[in-house]
């Protein structure tokens, strides 16, 4: 079955992005296809490369990342809630006129568009927030 | 058309575990995660909205989520089910909707 994921909390929040990442993992791991994993509103804050936790803690953004590389996941940051909370790709950095920039690996901007075809492609699309 | 319907935050915090117990219909299913969790503790102020809930829809609850919170040898209430997380993904492919209530 082809599922679509939408992440609308930030890591270390409450727990969302944390529930989000384990059923992602277990559909996959059952053999599903998870065609997209959109982040929306402080979910983008999933995707900043310039998080350090501590050593004993969950990587939240290198877990996703991770993931992304060995499924080769579509990982959707929504650009104008990444606008708001300074995550940058390196065409936004132009853009935005800005020194930096931050995105993680296997993660990409883009618009609200791309939640819209995930919810029409995918037979189930299930969300993930506050 | 069954729903799966998902509440992620405790009553005592939120009221989406009410306005989702009373908007269930025959044939539904409820998954409680995260905070939600604790309600399937027998014992609790909804124990007796959630047996009566029970008698028209399937209630579950993520094993996990009990077991970071404390509760994995609690006394559950009858009718709820555990599942862990590849039992999530099977009830999202076995409904034909998925409701987060947020």
């Amino acid at each position: 079955m082809k599922f679509a994921v939408l992440v609308n909390e930030g890591p270390y929040q409450h727990q969302a992005s944390d529930t989000a990442y384990q059923f992602v993992h277990a559909a996959l791991q059952a053999g599903h296809d998870v065609m997209r994993v959109f982040f929306y509103h402080d979910g983008v804050n999933n995707g900043t490369r310039l998080t350090s936790p501590p050593q004993d803690d969950r990587h939240i953004q290198k877990r996703w990342s991770d993931l992304a590389a060995e499924h080769k996941l579509d990982l959707v940051l929504c650009v104008a809630a990444c606008q708001r909370r300074g995550i940058v790709d390196e065409d936004e950095m132009k853009r935005n006129g800005k020194d930096a920039d931050n995105i993680a690996e296997g993660f990409r901007i883009s618009g609200l568009g791309q939640l819209i075809e995930a919810g029409i492609e995918a037979d189930r699309l299930i969300t993930f927030g506050d | 058309m069954s729903t799966l319907n998902i509440v992620n935050k405790s009553p005592f915090e939120k009221r989406t575990l009410e306005q989702c117990l009373k908007r269930v219909g025959d044939g539904d299913s409820v998954l409680l995660i995260e905070d939600a969790s604790i309600c399937a503790v027998a014992g609790t102020a909804y124990q007796d909205q959630l047996n009566a809930t029970a008698e028209l829809t399937k209630l579950y609850v993520l094993q996990p989520d009990l077991d970071a919170r404390g509760f994995t040898d609690a006394k559950l209430l009858e009718p709820v089910q555990c599942v862990d997380y590849t039992g999530f993904v099977e009830l999202v492919a076995q409904h034909d909707r998925v409701h987060s209530w947020l």
